[in-house]
């Protein structure tokens, strides 16, 4: 067989391995000493315990909702959420979804926040002002705006809506009728109002279109009195951001926005500009309201009536801002409801005792795991072992990494899909050493084994990694939920297999080959060629030749009738019959002398040799065995076999 | 034990000791199919029982109880909604769920409410969750999709890896076969489908077409040159490959399952009902299922496609002729039938064995 074509370097390779380890570690102990990194990696809400919510948005229209207006959605949400003083809340998009992952107990309030759907609607602006509350005279109008309510309400009982809003006139000249709009209790609300209090901008339902709406910006900067509303934002048929382009054609450097309106908005815009214009400042502004927050309330410049539906908004925007704002516009022009998927509350003492529970699971079953690899391998079971310590450090190295980088948050599919990589990662180590085995089998001294053994083994271990990969990165994909963190989960641990069975396993088989235990085949080494059916002289490197003890084949002819008669496979070679014949005439004290172990070991790897003395009666004849019709070995007396001439429990 | 294993696995590898699994197919064709019989009965009766994420409803959460009795849960939930039958389960060792259909914000509360006072805890101490029905069916729905992309992608892989489109053909049909069969079983446990169910069941598409590929290397790599000799049939190096294979099939599968069996126990007599008990029942299911079809019928299906092909066809018609004629010369009578084609031990050749004077160079008969 063809030598190894690359020089194998097992210690380059395992350094390499040890310095990439070193490398994941000391970046999130890095991370913890100057960065917001933790060594345990962040847990999801199903193990910390809290709210989740999952919301799908659906455009009123029936349309389907673009990412860009997922986005921002999501957006909103965050605003309202953040203002509400919920801290660690995470907002996130699964596919078409949006994921609101809420820690602790939020009240109802902060649920109903998150459920309401966001608006866009036109208002003109009546009056603003600095968002501190201002200290009026009226402040015997109440505290708040309920209370103005309820003393306002005693003397005018008639009224249609809120008693304290009715107003001077019977009825608006214009909805910037400042006059009928703003009524007293309307302005004690915005006197009172208290715009650099986050509480104060979690938006929300703007209320009542036909009333006025007092309200702020969502930096906290200004408050409005803003009239009815005039236009909604489905009117609005796109948006978009770029520099703004004058009279002459050219481009400025100056970024506006855009927006277009559909028909009806065109008309209604045209009607609000064309009133606008004979108004003074502040009543010649116009606010766009999104989520109940003023988003941007441009004035016209005098002169100016717009009757085609399109409008270009100049301001000192940035390239961020105008786009920003551009993709507000378009959240309004496809106005979404949110439909509640799921809303689930997890107790973190739950969560706490499935983690816990979990856990011991899988140390439960790496310890069984352990176990059945020392059976099944002896010291190679070590090897085993050490990989799987290896693969686990490597993981949760990277799972802390992934979590202070990625936010990523452990969940408990996600550590199912870890204990599960367990066994699919110590698959792969089972087929090496099945392989390395096979290699023995066939004769061969262990360094030479280990390398065959490992060309063949790694492609299979890439072909059925690659198709776990496959499986992981397709339900990752097209997956929703917990789905996510165990498709996850499995996929790292897949590419985290393949890395320590090239860089750990392989390597650390290469050297145990040159050491006398494994290269001598012990018999506790598991790769004792003895017992993988190897018999006579073989040559075990360093121009060593191991020649095994004189052996008597030593079955009974119980179990060579059961044993076929043989094609080719395990025909004997010339030398092997010579050995058996002169065993046979040799006195059979020999035997005796012969270490149980070994008898015992070879009874069925000696076993054709009995098989061919027997085999013409029993079967019927064959085409290529001549060896068949001469008795070559017999059982030598005194040979300790058991009944069944099997070999189970009669060794170690 | 573990030694007469190593000796076992030698004599399998060698072909001593030989399990005639391809040639025996339609046994395990028979027992598979009655398998998917058994599992479309039980997919019919009882059928799947879908969990709350599937149904929709409200589900509390009562943790910190120290008597888990479950009627007086019932009657909390019947004291603010009678008509309802919540379904209670035992979670962990100190804490309910109680599944009802869907109900009011208010009556959440109120239901809430009786729950604490009922199992003297606070209501801190019960959670509720609110599941819109469409949430199962949308992980449902996207699972499906993902399981049509695996496929597609697998079958790409596995046509391209083994240069044969029924070789990827053999393992889809196993691939099916595992999936039916544990989703039957899951149904007839009775556990209720759950998004974790689900998970599970997908997870198998990987482990079943995992394992296969790991026996097909084999049987690809020993009967690569299947037509280049005249010794063994097709279906006997197959074979050859599946019981050598045999030792590495159960020891991954034992490995493999331990953890899960982990999860399962601790899942089911500790936890209760939960993500790691459903996960760990339907990966059990899948593992163990997804064993048996690697052994007995990707291999043998694989080998009933193959033999379609006309080149095999021609080589086991030649090959098992050949036999019979040498049979049949050394044989008193030209009593050449197949039976004693199974006689024929398969295994590799070992350089220096002597294949006796038959297998010499002979001189052509002159006619």
């Amino acid at each position: 067989m063809a030598p190894p074509t690359r020089r194998q370097r097992p210690v380059r390779t395992l350094t390499v391995l040890g310095l990439l380890i070193l490398a994941i570690f000391g970046a999130v102990l890095a991370g913890t000493k100057w960065s917001d990194a933790s060594l345990t990696p962040n847990l999801a809400l199903d193990l910390e315990g809290g709210t989740q919510i999952i919301l799908q948005p659906i455009a009123d229209s029936g349309a389907d909702v673009p990412q860009e207006t997922i986005n921002q959605a999501i957006e909103v949400i965050r605003q309202r959420v953040d203002s509400s003083g919920v801290s660690e809340a995470e907002i996130a998009s699964q596919g078409d979804k949006i994921v609101v992952s809420l820690p602790g107990h939020p009240s109802e309030e902060t649920l109903d926040l998150v459920r309401t759907s966001a608006k866009m609607e036109f208002r003109p602006v009546l009056s603003y002002g600095a968002p501190e509350p201002v200290a009026t005279d009226t402040a015997t109008d109440g505290a708040t705006a309920a209370a103005t309510d309820a003393a306002a309400a005693t003397p005018t009982a008639e009224a249609t809506t809120e008693p304290s809003d009715v107003p001077t006139k019977a009825a608006p000249d214009s909805p910037s009728d400042a006059e009928y709009y703003v009524t007293p209790a309307v302005q004690a609300r915005f006197d009172e109002l208290d715009c650099t209090d986050p509480a104060n901008l979690t938006g929300g339902a703007s209320g009542d279109p036909d009333v006025a709406l007092v309200t702020c910006d969502p930096e906290g900067t200004t408050k409005y009195i803003l009239g009815p509303v005039e236009i909604e934002g489905s009117d609005i048929k796109n948006a978009s951001s770029g520099l703004q382009v004058n009279s002459q054609g050219s481009v400025t450097n100056e970024w506006v926005v855009n927006m277009a309106f559909n028909s009806a908005g065109t008309k209604l815009f045209a009607d609000v500009t064309e009133r606008l214009q004979g108004l003074t400042s502040p009543q010649n502004q116009f606010a766009m309201v999104l989520d109940g927050l003023v988003i941007s309330a441009p004035g016209l410049d005098p002169g100016v009536i717009i009757n085609d539906g399109k409008a270009e908004i100049s301001g000192t925007f940035t390239r961020d801002s105008a786009a920003t704002l551009a993709n507000q516009l378009n959240f309004g022009a496809l106005p979404l409801s949110f439909e509640v998927q799921s809303e689930q509350q997890i107790s973190a003492t739950l969560g706490t005792e499935q983690l816990q529970k979990g856990l011991i699971a899988g140390l439960i079953g790496l310890v069984l795991v352990v176990i059945y690899s020392m059976l099944q391998y002896r010291a190679l079971g070590l090897v085993t072992v050490a990989s799987l310590v290896v693969a686990t450090i490597v993981t949760y190295g990277v799972i802390a990494l992934l979590s202070w980088t990625q936010g990523y948050r452990l969940s408990l599919p996600g550590v199912a899909g870890l204990i599960v990589a367990i066994g699919i990662t110590a698959d792969s180590f089972i087929v090496y050493f099945e392989r390395i085995r096979d290699e023995l089998r066939e004769g061969r001294p262990l360094s030479a084994a280990v390398e065959r053994g490992w060309e063949r083994a790694r492609r299979t271990i890439l072909a059925s990694d690659a198709v776990n990969l496959i499986a992981a990165v397709v339900l990752y994909l097209l997956a929703v939920g917990g789905v996510q963190g165990f498709a996850f989960t499995l996929g790292l641990t897949t590419l985290i297999d393949v890395l320590v069975v090239f860089c750990f396993t392989h390597p650390v088989m290469a050297l145990l080959a040159r050491t006398k235990f494994f290269a001598e085949g012990h018999p506790a080494s598991g790769l004792d060629p003895r017992r993988l059916g190897v018999t006579g002289s073989r040559y075990v490197g360093r121009g060593r030749v191991v020649t095994a003890p004189e052996q008597a084949a030593s079955a009974t002819p119980a179990e060579s009738a059961r044993v076929p008669v043989t094609v080719g496979a395990t025909g004997l070679t010339i030398a092997e019959r010579r050995a058996a014949a002169r065993a046979a005439a040799t006195d059979t004290a020999a035997a005796d002398a012969a270490a149980a172990d070994t008898a015992a070991a070879d009874t069925a790897g000696d076993g054709p040799q009995d098989a061919l003395s027997d085999a013409p009666a029993q079967t019927t004849p064959d085409d290529t065995t001549s060896t068949g019709s001469t008795s070559i070995a017999t059982t030598p007396a005194g040979t300790p076999v058991d009944d069944s001439g099997r070999t189970e429990g009669s060794e170690h | 034990m573990a030694a007469g294993f190593a000796q076992w696995g030698n004599d399998l590898y060698t072909g001593r000791r030989s399990y005639d699994i391809v040639g025996r197919r339609r046994v395990w064709y028979t027992i598979s199919a009655v398998l998917v019989l058994i599992t479309a009965v039980l997919l019919i009766k009882p059928g799947l029982n879908p969990g709350i994420e599937f149904r929709g409803g409200s589900e509390f959460v009562i943790s910190g109880v120290t008597d888990t009795e479950q009627q007086s849960a019932i009657d909390a939930v019947q004291s603010i909604a009678p008509e309802e039958s919540p379904r209670v389960a035992t979670l962990g060792t100190s804490s309910l769920r109680v599944q009802t259909a869907e109900l009011t914000n208010d009556e959440v509360e109120k239901v809430k409410a009786a729950l604490a006072e009922a199992y003297g805890v606070s209501t801190d101490e019960v959670t509720s969750s609110f599941i819109g029905p469409t949430w199962g069916q949308d992980v449902s729905q996207k699972a499906l999709r993902g399981l049509a992309v695996f496929l597609v992608f697998v079958t790409i892989v596995m046509t391209v890896y083994f240069r044969n489109w029924r070789m990827a053909l053999a393992a889809l049909i196993a691939l099916f076969h595992d999936l039916v069969i544990t989703v039957g079983i899951y149904a007839g446990v009775g556990w209720e489908v759950t998004p974790a169910t689900v998970i599970g069941f997908l997870t198998i598409l990987g482990y079943s077409i995992y394992d296969t590929v790991v026996v097909f290397d084999k049987v690809r790599e020993n009967t690569a040159d299947a037509l280049q000799q005249s010794r063994y049939t097709y279906a006997e190096k197959a074979n050859l490959a599946v019981n050598q294979t045999l030792v590495r099939s159960i020891n991954t599968s034992v490995v493999a399952l331990l953890p899960v069996t982990a999860i399962l126990f601790v899942g089911t007599f500790i936890l209760g009902a939960g993500t790691l008990r459903d996960i760990a029942l339907a990966l059990f299911i899948g593992m163990a299922i997804g064993t048996f079809s690697s052994i007995f019928l990707a291999t043998p299906l694989e080998v009933t496609l193959r033999e379609r092909e006309p080149a095999i066809r021609a080589h086991t018609r030649k090959v098992l002729e050949a036999r019979a004629h040498a049979a049949g010369l050394e044989g008193a009578e030209g009593a050449a039938d197949q039976a004693l084609v199974p006689s024929v031990q398969v295994g590799a050749l070992r350089p220096g064995a002597h294949q006796g004077t038959a297998a010499q160079p002979k001189r052509k008969p002159r006619r």
